[in-house]
């Protein structure tokens, strides 16, 4: 079974080369599907096929940044990625990211760093669920009720509607995203998310996906995009800086990103069969099972933690493949019926 | 303008002092780790030409690094969209619907 394993030169070991696939393939489907890195997802995964964990962060990082740009080209397709509001973002992201840690460098001085880090991860996890939970919540509310509005249908939060009434200038329209507003309103947003993924020493995926959709105002399916574009830079960026330590394994990096790029597809695609609230209950759902396993690392439960995080991306990535390949599976049918009655007339 | 040329210069000897800590702000020591890929069990050219830079020119790695995760990204981006192109599906066009 030598065959299975592969030699990580820098590492120095052999390491089975079908779970980095495998990993990379789950990673691959939930990113491309909710438009984040999944940095978390990925260290536990590397960590049971015993990855060596000082090159962990930085292969990961390098492999978010070729993955997103896969799912950041299939997104664009179906123009869903704003790329005006990308960069207007990512001026806030850059400075943001500067700010928040420098706010972790003073914190280690004070020696409180790591459980009050852990603690504000938890403490905005738990909040972006039940925002999401209970925006649908309201959602469905409204829909039972009769209201629509918009002709994207039913909302429940719409706190980006009040943030859209500051006008300080410059005012600029994003037309993917298909709005206008200050472009301080995306810088102040990104340097906020920027910030606290500084301070959390995180991509930031999972808390500007939410943060484009409810405070932004882009739809769903814009924001899983445009967050891939920005997921992508940074990703670049850290990839770069990591190298620059050694703390990077290339040969896993291109492993993954093979199964990521086929993933990718997947979860993609997955976007255009599902509604934009489902997207955003599954999230919901990921960010919940990312939540629980910090608490439980807190406490010293490692292997729990590895295996709530494992068996959400395992569970995950196969209900959006499911909602993909019976999407795909209609849409042929459809095409296939359309073109049976057009050859009949 | 001196007292402020010098406070700026203080402000940006302490960004470059503190800015390899700023990336390892969520993890663990290993920063303190030195490395050494083994080259004299590495058959293929291209491996052991990496592993060397690895050893030898970090810089030069760093950049190998991310130009070929971006190549690699870019031709997985190609050649998936060249194959999925081959599945009938329209890939071009897709209806926002919230709820």
């Amino acid at each position: 079974m030598d065959w299975l394993y592969l030699y990580m030169p820098i590492a120095g070991m052999d390491i089975l080369w079908p779970g980095l696939l495998l990993i990379g393939f789950s990673v691959g489907v939930i990113g491309g599907f909710f438009g984040m890195g999944g940095a978390w997802m990925v260290t536990p995964g590397l960590n049971i096929l015993g990855f060596p964990m000082a090159f962990a962060i930085g292969t990961d990082i390098a492999h978010i940044a070729g993955k997103s740009m896969v799912s950041t080209m299939r997104h664009s397709k179906f123009g869903n990625v704003d790329y005006k509001l990308g960069f207007v973002m990512i001026i806030g992201t850059m400075v943001g990211i500067e700010c928040g840690a420098q706010l972790i460098m003073y914190l280690e001085r004070l020696g409180v760093v790591g459980g009050v880090v852990r603690w504000v991860y938890v403490v905005f996890l738990a909040l972006i669920a039940t925002m999401v939970f209970y925006d649908f919540y309201k959602a469905e509310q409204k829909k039972r009720a009769g209201i629509v509005e918009g002709e994207k249908g039913t909302e429940g939060i719409t706190w980006y509607k009040t943030l859209h009434k500051i006008r300080i200038p410059p005012m600029v329209h994003f037309k993917a995203a298909g709005f206008t507003c200050s472009a301080w309103l995306p810088i102040m947003v990104s340097f906020a998310t920027g910030a606290l993924a500084g301070f959390l020493g995180i991509g930031g995926g999972l808390l500007r996906m939410p943060a484009l959709v409810y405070l932004i105002g882009c739809p769903t399916h814009i924001a899983v995009g445009t967050d891939l574009f920005e997921v992508m830079i940074s990703g670049l960026y850290g990839a770069f800086t990591y190298s620059m330590k050694g703390r990077i394994e290339l040969v896993a990096v291109f492993v993954m990103l093979t199964g990521a790029a086929i993933g990718a597809q997947i979860g993609t695609v997955a976007t255009k069969y599902a509604k934009g609230y489902g997207i955003r209950i599954l999230f919901g759902c990921a960010v919940l099972a990312c939540m629980v396993s910090i608490i439980l690392k807190q406490y010293g439960f490692n292997n729990s933690a590895a295996v709530v995080v494992l068996g959400a991306i395992s569970i995950i990535s196969l209900y959006i493949c499911v909602i993909m390949f019976r999407g795909a599976a209609n849409e042929l049918r459809e095409k296939k019926a359309r073109e049976a009655a057009s050859r009949s007339y | 303008m001196m007292e402020r040329a010098k406070k700026i210069a203080v402000g940006v000897a302490g960004l470059v002092t503190a800015v390899p800590s700023l990336v390892w702000a969520g993890g663990e020591k290993a920063s303190q780790l030195v490395v050494v890929a083994d080259t004299r069990v590495i058959n293929n050219a291209f491996v052991k030409y990496i592993a060397d830079l690895y050893n030898t020119n970090t810089l030069l790695f760093a950049v190998w690094a991310v130009v070929l995760t971006a190549l690699y990204g870019a031709f997985l981006g190609f050649f998936m969209d060249f194959l999925m192109a081959r599945t009938g599906l329209d890939l071009k066009s897709r209806k926002i619907i919230e709820h």
